[in-house]
């Protein structure tokens, strides 16, 4: 495995030996990496090589299934991610999934400040409207949807409520948000919209991001992580990574050897 | 081709028998009962009476009409907390293990056992533990009905809850647990918003199911024939008068219990189909 | 970023996971409670029934109430059986599901060939609807008709038909939804071969779906075993084993709701009833085991 750990100063997210097993069998094998701040990071690798798995660790998300052990260390600003409440690790690492989720049976307004009225948090009307229109702006997403703030979002197009989602996991403010191959159920022109999001929003958050398309880490990542069978083969730049790989197996992929 | 066109016929009114069936008891029942409401009216729905005594019979339905709402509301009550606590566990707390296997097994036991089984362990056990606690009297009565009746239509209520709070898909729930909500906070706000409407379903489904029981409802109510004024106190349903009164009847008795019979019918098939068109919707 | 981490910390964490565990321990519970009536229903039976029950009580009649006093004054097992019972709830059961299972086999294919159509929709709306009429209202139509009007008296054929009018919605919804499970490819491909129609439901569909067929009938039987209210208004009730249909006939849970009404012969209620759970408890676990061999 080719380990530019060295190369990061102060990263937000220090993972050491992260393995995750389902039942017996291992699908993410002793990862260790580090995560730039403020940076987009990319994890690649072809069709069940364990990005998901890998991702979803990060705000142990497994733990809601018995039969997924996780074994290793995440420090998130230097504090270890398994020793703090659930609850307080997934306000500071956000996460949107692979098809958009906004929830039914809420309105726009309330899918954004979710978070805030799932967590029984009080904020007063005025706060409320500041930050759902705040985080629609972030998401680009303000001017199509102020006038119907209070309908359910099954009206949106699925990029939009992909948009939607995102708006709800910055509401929080998070160090992290955490994106499972977010524009692969979109079409191209919503996928790019989102695309251009994911770079405007890193200058005040830390992306990591799973994608299967390496044209997409090629366009928009700066760092990119190469999994293949539940192994960290490659990381680095993204630029270096596609001009220059180092592992024999990372070239093979990325030249479309196997995919 | 031929062949293909019998078939079909043959498959058709077959189906029709269903139809034909259906309206043949509807047919029966109000035939049945037209005699007693040609002698008493619609006053029959209201009236308090019933007095078989030859030469001057009088018969009126609203004892067993309101013992059978009272038992059947009371015990959809008294089930509610442990029938909704059970869907949960079957379906979100312990989806999918062994204990949730073992105890949905045990719950579909419960639909399985005789109403006249559920009677003689009320009549036996629950009654005396009852009168133990003080409730006094001989222990018969609308509370101890309601009582037994409640623990039969747990399973019903229980399984299509269950059913309904299973499909809640998960991405759902993630999305609320992503944003850091707790187990509780994911289930009141994500998982019972969408499960509403199957909920309700399968309690109204329940409630129709409690309206028609005899038997064990016939051994613990203590068969008196007048308007109930209290929860403790004895009364009849329209499902247990009618095995209770059925035995000699004849005449003008029987067209009455055939009207009750007729408004049980209407009663419970309105209900039903209230279940069943809110499922419907919801699907 | 400060506003929001001073919101945060008033967040309640504590409280919130505290709730949590809360509410788990009472859904624990109460879902123990609600299983309790199942557990002590029976253990009561066996406890009280298991001594009465010999090959005796399956093969004897029953007795009458004075061989029942003497016994109980003695201490001793109340002699004779519940042949009687078995005997005219096997009969009436079989009759039942002869009526009840081709009806409702080929109402349930009508359905399933028919989606959509008006008339397949009202048939299953008026199915729904009449599996939800209460057993007794379907004894009392079933004395109207065939206790009045054709075998003039009680008998045990208007206890069958009363038995498979319970059975007929069950098995029409339970052999649409297997059929409806079955890949529409296999259906096709046999049209394609051009079999009949009749032959594809005959070898093909019906083949294919007999684990679900057999479970609907094997739990619509279970579900009427039980049933006790139509049979006060049909079959009434005998003490002697009776083959006549035409007669009036004993069945098993009448038999317990006749010792429970004879304070002499109130022992039997026990042994009747577990071997009556028995047989429902097997009933329902061959059921389950069809369905798991089937996966």
């Amino acid at each position: 495995m080719t380990n530019t750990i060295a190369e990061i100063k102060n990263p937000i997210l220090s993972i050491r030996d992260l393995s995750v097993a389902y039942d017996k069998t291992y699908a993410v094998k002793n990862v260790t990496v580090d995560i730039k701040k403020n940076a987009v990071t990319a994890i690649m690798g072809p069709s069940g090589c364990g990005k998901s798995t890998m991702l979803r660790a990060l705000n142990r998300m497994h733990e809601l299934y018995e039969n997924i052990k996780t074994e290793g260390q995440v420090l998130l600003n230097d504090e270890n991610i398994f020793d703090m409440p659930t609850i307080k690790l997934r306000r500071q690492m956000g996460m949107v999934f692979q098809r958009p989720n906004p929830f039914p049976t809420m309105s726009i307004y309330d899918n954004v400040i979710a978070g805030y009225n799932l967590n029984g948090i009080r904020v007063k009307k005025a706060e409320k409207d500041e930050i759902v229109e705040r985080s629609l702006r972030d998401v680009a997403l303000w001017s199509e949807v102020k006038d119907s703030l209070m309908k359910k979002g099954s009206f949106l197009s699925g990029g939009q409520q992909q948009r939607l989602c995102i708006a709800r996991a910055l509401a929080f403010n998070p160090e992290v948000i955490l994106l499972d191959e977010p524009t692969s159920a979109l079409d191209p022109i919503a996928t790019s919209k989102i695309e251009d999001l994911l770079v405007k929003l890193k200058e005040n958050y830390t992306i990591v991001m799973v994608t299967h398309n390496m044209s997409q880490a090629a366009r928009i990542s700066d760092y990119s992580l190469f999994l293949y069978l539940g192994e960290l083969i490659e990381y680095g730049k993204t630029k270096n990574m596609f001009t220059n790989p180092i592992d024999p197996r990372t070239e093979e992929y990325l030249t479309g050897k196997f995919g | 081709m031929n062949s293909d066109k019998i078939t079909k016929s043959v498959l058709f009114s077959v189906s029709i028998l269903i139809l034909m069936l259906a309206a043949g008891m509807v047919y029966s029942l109000v035939g049945g009962a037209i005699p007693a409401f040609k002698a008493f009216g619609l006053n029959f729905i209201i009236s308090g009476e019933w007095d078989p005594s030859e030469g001057r019979e009088n018969y009126g339905a609203l004892p067993f009409i309101v013992g059978t709402l009272l038992t059947s509301f009371a015990a959809l009550i008294i089930s509610l907390p442990l029938s909704f606590s059970t869907s949960l566990f079957l379906g979100e707390y312990y989806k999918e293990t062994k204990v949730a296997r073992i105890i949905g097994l045990l719950v579909d036991l419960l639909a399985g056992i005789p109403s006249i089984v559920y009677g003689l362990w009320g009549f036996y056990v629950l009654r005396p533990f009852l009168i133990d606690l003080g409730f006094g009297g001989q222990g018969f009565g609308i509370f101890t009905a309601s009582l037994i009746l409640a623990i039969m239509i747990i399973p019903y209520a229980t399984s299509l809850s269950n059913e309904i709070i299973r499909m809640v898909p998960n991405d759902l729930k993630e999305a609320a647990y992503s944003l850091g909500a707790t187990r509780l906070e994911v289930i009141s706000s994500v998982i019972i918003p969408n499960a509403r409407s199957g909920i309700v379903a399968g309690y109204i489904l329940a409630f129709g199911r409690a309206l028609g029981e005899t038997m064990a409802v016939t051994m613990l109510i203590g068969n008196t024939n007048i308007v109930p004024t209290g929860f403790f106190q004895t009364g009849n349903t329209m499902a247990s008068v009618i095995a209770n009164q059925f035995g000699e009847a004849d005449g003008l008795k029987l067209s009455s219990l055939i009207a009750i019979a007729l408004l049980l019918f209407v009663i419970t098939g309105v209900v039903n189909a209230l279940g069943k068109m809110i499922i419907k919707k919801f699907s | 970023m400060e506003s929001i981490n001073t919101l945060l910390d008033q967040d309640h964490s504590t409280r919130r996971l505290l709730k949590d565990k809360l509410v788990l321990a009472g859904i624990i519970l109460f879902s123990l409670l609600t299983v309790s009536p199942i557990v002590l229903i029976i253990s009561k039976l066996l406890v009280k029934g298991y001594r009465q029950i010999s090959l005796d009580f399956i093969i004897k009649n029953t007795p009458d109430t004075y061989e029942a006093i003497t016994a109980v004054a003695n201490g001793e097992i109340i002699p004779g059986g519940i042949a009687n019972g078995i005997v005219g709830t096997f009969l009436m059961v079989v009759l039942a599901s002869a009526l009840a299972i081709p009806i409702g086999v080929l109402t349930g294919i009508y359905l399933y060939e028919n989606q959509g159509k008006r008339m397949s929709n009202l048939t299953r709306s008026v199915s729904d609807i009449l599996q939800g009429v209460p057993s007794i209202v379907l004894g009392l139509i079933s004395y109207l008709w065939i206790v009045k009007h054709v075998t003039m008296g009680y008998s045990a054929l208007a206890g069958s038909i009363s038995m498979s009018i319970m059975m007929l919605p069950m098995i029409v919804r339970s052999t649409e939804e297997t059929l409806k499970m079955i890949p529409q490819t296999l259906k096709e491909a046999a049209l394609a071969l051009g079999v009949p129609y009749h032959k594809v439901i005959l070898r093909v569909l019906i083949p294919t779906g007999f684990s679900g067929l057999l479970t609907g009938i094997l739990l619509g039987i279970s579900r009427i075993l039980g049933e006790t209210a139509p049979l006060l208004l049909t079959a009434l009730g005998s003490s002697m084993i009776n083959l006549d249909m035409t007669k009036p006939s004993s069945a098993i849970p009448l038999l317990i709701w006749e010792f429970y009404n004879d304070p002499n012969m109130v022992d039997l209620i026990w042994s009747s009833s577990l071997l009556l759970m028995a047989i429902v408890l097997i009933l329902n676990i061959v059921s389950k085991q069809i369905i798991a061999n089937r996966r």
